[in-house]
């Protein structure tokens, strides 16, 4: 079942609306841990808005940051990404269960019916 | 308006299968997305007529669908309204979606072409406005690719 809250995913879908920000999750998709001046280089923006945008990153759960001695190293966190598509599959999942366990249910009464019928027509001989 | 289709054979005659689809004791076998059985379940199944299908899932959490029957054409088309009194889909509150089936005998059954549509795009919605979607869908993908502890890119 979908449990995270709207207000969540507004602000997944917020943070992605930006396209710098979208650049350094690819980044980060493609090469793991990154120090931030490693992250700000391909980019014409300094290194304060850099940090502005891994802020904006970190406090929408994307990204988290660790300490290691001088640098900063930057990481990937996909779960909110999950989140923001998790709801458009509940109900293929909700419906598939439901329609195969329904599927097994028609069939036993199926079985009953023609058991029945079968019982019925040995009468009539 | 987003919607989802889904076919199914099953071994059984469509008037089986339309009279679980549209019985109390029919719903109450077979509705909801784990194995945990239905909590009560009402089908007044006339054109007009309104159901109720209150299920708990494995979570703990409660659910209620309900809506009215839009067609009933035995035993081939069932089409009713559907929303969540209770629990469901979060984006899917206080919006009312639309259930479509339609029953085709086939040899040896009856196969089962199911709709639900006119769901809600929310976030597709305020991601076209920004122009995205494609690109966030491709990376999640990605993403959900490189993080899957399981990925065959791993081994």
């Amino acid at each position: 079942m979908v449990n995270y809250r709207s207000r969540d995913l507004d602000r997944v879908f917020a943070t992605l609306a930006d396209p710098t920000r979208r650049a350094i999750l690819a980044r980060l998709a493609r090469e793991e841990n990154l120090s931030i001046s490693a992250l700000a280089e391909p980019f014409s923006i300094k290194l304060p808005a850099v940090m502005k945008h891994l802020d904006v990153l970190g406090e929408a759960g994307l990204i988290t940051r660790s300490k290691h001695g001088r640098t900063v190293e930057v990481r990937l966190s996909p779960a909110p990404l999950r989140g923001a598509t998790e709801w458009l599959r509940f109900y293929e999942r909700f419906w598939s269960t439901s329609l195969d366990r329904l599927a097994a249910h028609a069939e036993r009464k199926e079985d009953e019916a023609r058991g029945a019928e079968a019982r019925a027509k040995g009468k009539r001989r | 308006m987003r919607h989802l289709t889904l076919v199914r054979r099953i071994a059984a005659r469509p008037s089986i299968v339309f009279e679980a689809m549209t019985t109390a004791e029919g719903v109450a076998a077979w509705f909801g997305p784990d194995d945990l059985p239905v909590v009560s379940a009402e089908m007044d199944a006339r054109v007009g007529g309104a159901y109720r299908v209150h299920f708990r899932t494995l979570d703990g959490r409660d659910h209620e669908a309900c809506g009215e029957f839009l067609e009933l054409v035995p035993p081939r088309r069932i089409v009713m309204s559907w929303s969540w009194e209770l629990g469901g889909v979060f984006e899917e509150q206080g919006r009312i979606s639309r259930v479509e089936i339609s029953l085709a005998a086939i040899a040896g059954g009856t196969e089962l072409t199911f709709t639900h549509a006119e769901l809600s795009n929310e976030p597709s919605e305020k991601s076209h406005t920004w122009g995205w979607t494609g690109a966030l869908n491709k990376l999640v993908r990605h993403v959900e690719s490189a993080a899957a502890p399981d990925a065959p890119a791993h081994h």
